[in-house]
């Protein structure tokens, strides 16, 4: 029995898929030019699905900070946290965070995938339950299963079946509730208010994943929580710095008096090497930014306007109303990898989705814009999007039936496959 | 609707589980306990915990996503639910 024989049916579902004119698992920036072009496959090609809300990732103080701190520094710590591997200015970015979100404790991680992974795993122990949405990323789902607690999973964004399932839960036991700010896939928020209103009713702790609503909601940039209000009922917070904040690395923000104790239990936090000074530096210097650049955020949202609105205008049928997030939706398989090449052919790179990286087994073309975009750059994907789309039937006279029937095809790639692909998004 | 839960037998939740499982079946795979949901149903295992959901509100139970990993056929899934709801 070779090891390999198990993944057999995935790639033979892979080989059915019409690759012809490329292969969404294969890109690669061959040049990267800004925040928001590269060539590809010796194309010059807009990136509309790079998660860069901010543009910070060419910021000019966040470049310089990363330069001086590699120059002085070294290009890596070579030790955990717990070891050699805290610097002043592992410190500093804490420190940073904790000013930013007004909490008293911050611990940052080497990746955000880590992050969650560490509190969701460490927090509950086996007497314990998690609740999690549906739709949760796949390092909230990995962290229940690296974890030892019960594991139970609600309706997404359902406050009321969030009541029912916690209903049924002894309430002596402790209960933590997992929730994301703005939900990458399809771009729709969490209803943070009603979710948080229902687990402190029956006396849950709530943790909330920011990673794609840091520096996008809130008045400045915290999030979905500080914009619902709720931030003081919020036990946890966790982020990354892959979106936003333009580099690589998460975090956990929170007030709980005993929250120190995670750097000595936390596993994904002990056992991994920190963070390189140089990202440090440039995640320190754009969290300042951050906090005093509302004009990124403005701008970021009347490019969200300009795409959802034209891609709305244009006969598609999106994900969620107006976020940074357009997802459109494609009626086939076959059809939405036709659109991603032909999108890629046409020099607009987004990212394409399936199942079970998406919810309800449809198939995405996952937009993601940046306030570095230009409006002439959101016209220009529209426009491909028309064209390609009008070529595909799936908008204009020629337009295909809407409810093709979910065939055998529907659900043929397995998740290894769009694992890797949601990473690209998570 | 409450369910009286001393009357339930094996049979009747597999009664059950095959009738919640209608919506899920779109290939019209005939379902006996030994139906894979993986090669006979192909569904994915966002499907199955969706059809877990369902599960669980019609008998008013947990069911934790622990199990999910044992829940290869139709009469594993009826046989956690029995093994839950007798304790």
């Amino acid at each position: 029995m070779d090891l390999f024989d198990k993944f057999e049916p995935l790639l033979q579902a892979k080989a059915k898929l019409p690759f012809e004119d490329g292969d969404p698992f294969t890109v690669c920036m061959e040049k990267v030019i800004s925040q928001t072009e590269a060539i590809i496959n010796g194309r010059h090609t807009v990136l509309a699905g790079t998660n860069n809300y901010l543009g910070l990732t060419f910021d000019r103080t966040c470049i310089e900070a990363a330069h001086q701190a590699l120059d002085e520094q070294g290009t890596g710590t070579t030790g955990s946290r717990v070891l050699n591997g805290t610097y002043a200015g592992h410190r500093g970015l804490e420190e940073a965070l904790a000013e930013f979100y007004g909490t008293a404790h911050a611990m940052v991680f080497s990746t955000g995938y880590q992050a969650n992974l560490g509190m969701i795993s460490t927090l509950c122990g086996p007497k314990d339950f998690l609740l999690i949405d549906a739709d949760s990323h796949a390092s909230i789902y990995d962290g229940c299963k690296m974890g030892d607690a019960t594991v139970v999973r609600f309706r997404h964004n359902d406050a009321n079946d969030l009541d029912k399932r916690l209903r049924r839960i002894d309430a002596s036991a402790g209960r933590l509730v997992v929730l994301e700010g703005l939900y990458s896939m399809l771009g729709d928020r969490a209803p943070l208010k009603e979710l948080v209103a229902v687990a402190k009713a029956h006396g849950a702790s709530v943790l909330v994943d920011e990673a794609h609503s840091l520096g996008v909601y809130g008045a400045t940039g915290r999030g979905v929580s500080q914009e619902d209000g709720v931030e003081d009922q919020v036990d946890f917070i966790v982020g990354t710095f892959s979106k936003s904040v333009g580099t690589i690395g998460g975090f956990c923000v929170s007030n709980h008096p005993k929250f120190e104790v995670m750097r000595l239990v936390c596993r994904p936090y002990l056992f991994t090497a920190s963070l390189p000074p140089s990202v440090v530096a440039s995640a320190t210097a754009a969290v300042k930014v951050m906090g005093r650049s509302p004009e990124l955020r403005e701008q970021l949202w009347r490019n969200a306007r300009q795409l959802h609105d034209g891609l709305e205008k244009l006969g598609f049928s999106l994900g969620a109303p107006v976020s940074p997030i357009s997802a459109v939706k494609i009626s086939d398989q076959a059809t939405a990898m036709r659109f991603w090449a032909g999108l890629l052919k046409a020099g607009v790179y987004v990212n394409l989705a399936f199942p079970p990286a998406t919810p309800q087994g449809i198939y995405l073309l996952r937009c993601s814009l940046s306030a570095a975009h230009t409006p002439e750059q959101i016209a220009f994907m529209l426009e491909k999007f028309k064209e390609v789309g009008l070529a595909l039937g799936e908008i204009g006279p020629n337009r295909v039936s809407e409810t093709r029937p979910a065939g055998a095809d529907a659900r043929t790639i397995a998740s290894p496959l769009t694992a890797g692909a949601a990473a690209a998004t998570g | 609707m409450t369910i009286n839960k001393d009357s339930l037998t094996e049979e009747t939740i597999f009664a059950e589980v095959c009738r919640l499982l209608g919506p899920f079946n779109k290939r019209g795979v005939s379902v006996t306990r030994t139906t894979n949901f993986s090669s006979d149903l192909e569904l994915d295992s966002l499907a199955v915990m969706d059809l877990l959901a369902e599960i669980e509100d019609h008998f008013d139970i947990t069911v934790p996503l622990n199990v999910l990993p044992d829940l290869e056929k139709v009469g594993d899934v009826s046989a956690a639910v029995l093994k839950i709801i007798k304790g």
